[in-house]
């Protein structure tokens, strides 16, 4: 592949980071290619967190998320939602919510409050954005309407009658099932994927909702696992809805769910739809700055080939699952750059001796640094330099899993580090 | 309730001394505070001694565990991998002690053959190029919950009865004697009273607490030691350093996995134990000389245990004092019917339960001798799935066409779990850790991360867990888990961990519910 374009934006990652900032770049007129293999979307569930918990010591979870953020940026320095404002957020989640929805993965009008819904774990768990395949099921929590759970045989992970015991305080009026609905596939264990992909033809929805019928009483929801089709998820609840009687809603289950699949899906057709080149399943070894540009060596390149060339460079490359960040005994490490990381002095440090420690981890909230436009930062906080960006996980000072902020750290700091790199490549006027 | 026999701690003196008194037809009632081998004899590294570690400081330890080796071999063969041993020297270590070794193990009557290097290189491949001498000597490896599990379950086919999660509360003494044990279960709260004949005070580190219940002393040292598990197994045979005791001297073959350690810390405080990340580093960084690969490779869990040690008055390191067994008759301290067994070897478990149930026999005046010496240790159902392989190996063998895998790691699936629970009995309890301690259920490299959402999902739907207790039971089960984890979260298993983080706290929010349960 040599005699390769200079393309303007390489993004490095394809996790909710790497997809939004493909996206945002190929929406402005970019060229821009993406690399990374395509592992964390997968491990997502369909909810998008903006934010929910802070301070993460008293558990206060919040209602408005918008607030909550401002709360954070406030409080703790540093952490990316002290670059951005209300309306930066907002025009993130309303440009990604969108893309995702022109290709098939609807997540419904965006409100200005978290929203709570159960989990598969019969927890409650708070969150901003929710598949529209998954509202109902708001709506259904928040009224506590009597409502019918079911389950699946052969679906390990998830219980119906676990969640209605786990809730039975909170939400007496719940009930649950399990169906023995295997749609063609043999005993013993039953997919998500399997019973998604079953589910996509109507006569397995009439099957299905045969089983479910006589067992609805007083129902005026029910509740599945996150099984209703690997796509078109909205119309396959309707149908159900329709068949039933009552709306229909899809429960959140562990990674790697189907809802993982649908937004991978998504995510991948809205970054073709705006002209984003991909390599995928190749990881990207080594990023060298040249005089104008960066170059990109990739795994497994035939030798002799050229590196990618891009202009400027977003990293999006995750954590020490995504391999953005690397640890030995003694340090964590950024995989690409050796970029400086912000962490405790010693291992010993990295973690409490509590996992649920209601602190949380420091090693969770060790990362990279960035200045006000997302660019990473030496140990003086100087920029390292002018057209490299780090975005998502990667970056120090947040706590995704605990704080809830996941997706919006991931889809907010995408968009500002486009911005600030297509001021920078000198693409206003685009 | 009235029995002859009170017998305190469930660790693998006590179920052997559980087993030795059914055996004589004595009845006996065993108490445990948590669960079996809750303490050092399940926290140790599963090592039956040939011996040839104590041969130059302690003959008597060494003699003690070469012939209970032996007799365990033929009497529990299942519990045991005849493995092997090397006892291993590299470049810089002591000269003169290798020269004298094949000699101490002698006088101890311990079978140790000189190996070429090459040929023990040949036949462990993963030893350093730095190895200069090489003996061989009887060391094998065994499964210490088996061996507790069995034995109390022919205990208690003879009659004995098992009280988990019980734990003493008072030991209430008219004349000295010990008249009414006041026992508490820790589940439920609820108080029992035993009447007991004699009481056998076998808490391991816990001894000394015990007794102190009846006024009695036991000098005790406790010493901490921590090892390491990795996730593949990096020797056939138990590799020893050929050196004086010291860190980080041996790594053990475990069914799948090594076991490296170990390190000698004296402690005071016996109920926060934790293996450190600098215990780990140590570990990792001297087992290394023996076994280079270790370095690099992946740690799964880490874990520590306190051996309880008699110290014969003055204090010290760890390693100084006797790793023999005592024997306490506290007639001495005016409490004629207590009895303490501790120190000791898990090697010499059933020799300390010999002489024990001996003392105890002649008290009561039953003449009935030990038959731990010629009957063998019978395989029951309820023990057999802490076997590593095995369940794999029944897995891909035979199951049944509805059945489905819950731990994928080490292949436990529902119906392992359910004829462990029908073992058992007894709903209410903390059911995810009693199952892992019968199965190899969250051992795996995951440590839990997707088999507690499965196992919690598969319990609820056998009506086992009501209310919110599957998420108190998965809360409980990671937090146990990750006390082994948190000193080896570098590299992969800090990926791993990662993802745990995301699916327990990011998804299912159970932190949140871990601080309304209280902050442990």
């Amino acid at each position: 592949m040599t005699g390769e374009r200079l393309a303007d934006l390489a993004v490095v990652g394809a996790g909710f980071a790497g997809m939004s900032a493909a996206i945002f770049a190929g929406a402005r007129g970019l060229s821009t290619i993406q690399v990374g293999n395509a592992g964390a979307l997968l491990f997502s569930s369909g909810p998008l967190d903006l934010m929910g918990v802070h301070p993460v010591e008293e558990g206060r979870v919040w209602t408005d998320p918008f607030a909550a953020a401002a709360a954070v940026a406030r409080d703790i320095p540093g952490h990316p939602y002290s670059r951005v404002d209300a309306a930066a957020i907002r025009a993130a989640f309303a440009e990604i919510v969108a893309a995702l929805g022109e290709a098939g993965l609807d997540y419904g009008p965006l409100g200005d409050t978290n929203r709570e819904l159960v989990t598969g774990a019969g927890t409650i768990k708070t969150t901003y954005c929710v598949p529209r395949s998954m509202l109902a099921g708001v709506a259904a929590l928040a009224d506590r309407v009597p409502c019918l759970l079911v389950g699946f045989q052969g679906l390990r992970e998830y219980s119906a009658a676990g969640i209605a015991e786990a809730l039975r305080e909170r939400w007496p009026g719940l009930r649950a099932i399990q169906v023995d609905f295997r749609a063609g596939v043999a005993a013993g264990e039953a997919h998500a994927a399997h019973l998604a992909r079953a589910l996509e033809l109507a006569e397995n929805r009439a099957a299905l909702c045969e089983r479910i019928r006589p067992q609805l009483a007083d129902a005026q929801a029910v509740g599945l696992p996150a099984v209703l089709g690997l796509r078109r998820s909205d119309a396959i609840a309707g149908d159900l809805s329709n068949q039933l009687g009552v709306p229909v809603f899809e429960i959140p289950t562990i990674p790697t769910s189907v809802p993982g699949l649908r937004l991978k899906d998504a995510f991948e057709r809205a970054a073709a739809r705006r002209g984003v080149r991909r390599i995928v399943q190749r990881r990207v070894l080594a990023i060298v700055p040249e005089a104008d540009a960066f170059a990109l060596y990739l795994e497994d390149a035939p030798p002799g080939t050229a590196p990618l060339r891009a202009r400027a460079v977003v990293i999006a490359t995750g954590r020490f699952m995504g391999r953005g960040l690397v640890a030995d005994r003694r340090r964590i490490r950024e995989a690409l750059l050796d970029l400086p990381v912000v962490q405790p002095s010693s291992r010993s440090r990295w973690h409490e001796a509590d996992f649920f420690d209601p602190r949380g981890h420091e090693a969770n909230r060790a990362g990279v640094t960035v200045d006000e436009t997302f660019r990473p930062c030496d140990e003086a906080g100087q920029r390292v330099h002018p057209r490299l960006f780090a975005i998502g996980t990667l970056l120090a000072h947040h706590d995704w899993a605990r704080t809830k902020c996941g997706a919006g750290v991931a889809i907010v700091s995408a968009r500002a580090a486009v911005l600030a790199a297509l001021h920078e490549l000198g693409g206003g006027a685009r | 309730m009235e029995t002859q026999v009170l017998i305190i701690g469930g660790g693998a003196t006590g179920t052997a001394v559980a087993r030795d008194l059914a055996l004589r037809g004595i009845a006996c009632v065993l108490v445990e505070r948590h669960d079996l081998n809750a303490g050092a004899s399940g926290r140790n590294h599963g090592l039956l001694h040939s011996g040839a570690r104590y041969a130059a400081k302690d003959r008597e330890a060494a003699s003690e565990c070469r012939e209970e080796g032996a007799l365990l071999k033929r009497l529990a063969p299942h519990c045991i991998q005849d493995t092997g041993g090397y006892f291993v020297a590299v470049a810089g270590d002591d000269e003169n002690y290798i020269a004298a070794f094949p000699e101490l193990c002698a006088r101890a009557g311990i079978e140790a053959r000189a190996v070429p290097v090459a040929e023990a290189r040949e036949r462990e491949p993963a030893l350093s190029e730095r190895t200069i001498a090489v003996y061989e000597v009887p060391d094998a490896s065994i499964d210490p919950f088996m061996l507790s599990l069995d034995a109390m379950a022919q205990a208690e086919q003879r009659g004995a009865r098992l009280l988990r999660r019980t734990e003493v509360v008072a030991l209430e003494r008219e004349q000295g004697r010990v008249r009414v044990a006041r026992l508490r279960d820790t589940v439920s709260g609820e108080e029992l009273r035993i009447e007991p004949e004699l009481v056998v005070n076998a808490a391991g580190a816990w001894a000394r607490g015990v007794a102190a219940l009846a006024g009695a002393e036991v000098p005790m040292v406790f010493s901490k030691g921590t090892l390491v598990i990795t996730q593949a197994r990096l020797a056939h045979r138990v590799v020893n350093r050929l050196r004086p005791p010291s860190d980080a001297d041996i790594v053990m073959p475990g069914g799948t996995v090594s076991i490296a350690g170990t390190t000698s810390l004296t402690v005071d405080d016996l109920e926060s134990i934790e293996p450190t990340a600098a215990e780990v580093d140590l570990i990792v960084e001297e087992a290394a000389a023996m076994l280079p690969v270790l370095d690099g490779a992946r740690c799964i869990r880490a874990y520590a245990g306190v051996r309880p040690l008699v110290s014969a008055g003055a204090a010290g390191d760890g390693r100084a004092v006797s790793r023999g067994f005592a024997l306490f008759d506290h007639a001495r301290h005016d409490v004629p019917n207590l009895i303490t067994i501790t120190g000791g070897k898990l090697t010499t478990c059933r020799l300390m339960a010999e002489r024990t149930a001996d003392l105890v026999a002649e008290r009561l005046g039953v003449r009935a001798p030990c038959r731990t010496r010629e009957e063998p240790l019978p395989a029951t159902a309820g023990a057999r799935w802490t076997k590593p392989g095995l369940a794999p190996q029944t897995w891909m063998r035979e199951h049944a066409p509805e059945d489905t895998l819950i731990c994928e790691c080490e292949m436990v699936s529902r119906a392992t779990l359910d004829a462990i629970a029908a073992e058992l009995g007894g709903a209410g309890r903390m059911v995810l850790a009693d199952l892992a301690l019968r199965s190899r259920l969250g051992k795996g490299a995951c440590q839990g991360t997707f088999c507690t959402v499965r196992a919690v999902a598969h319990l609820y739907e056998r009506g086992v867990l009501a209310g919110e207790e599957g998420i108190r039971e998965s809360v409980e089960f990671f937090r146990e888990r990750w006390r082994g984890l948190r000193p080896v979260l570098w590299g992969d298993q800090l990926a791993q961990v990662e993802l745990a983080e995301a699916i327990h706290c990011g998804l299912q929010g159970e932190e949140l519910h871990a601080r309304r349960g209280g902050a442990r």
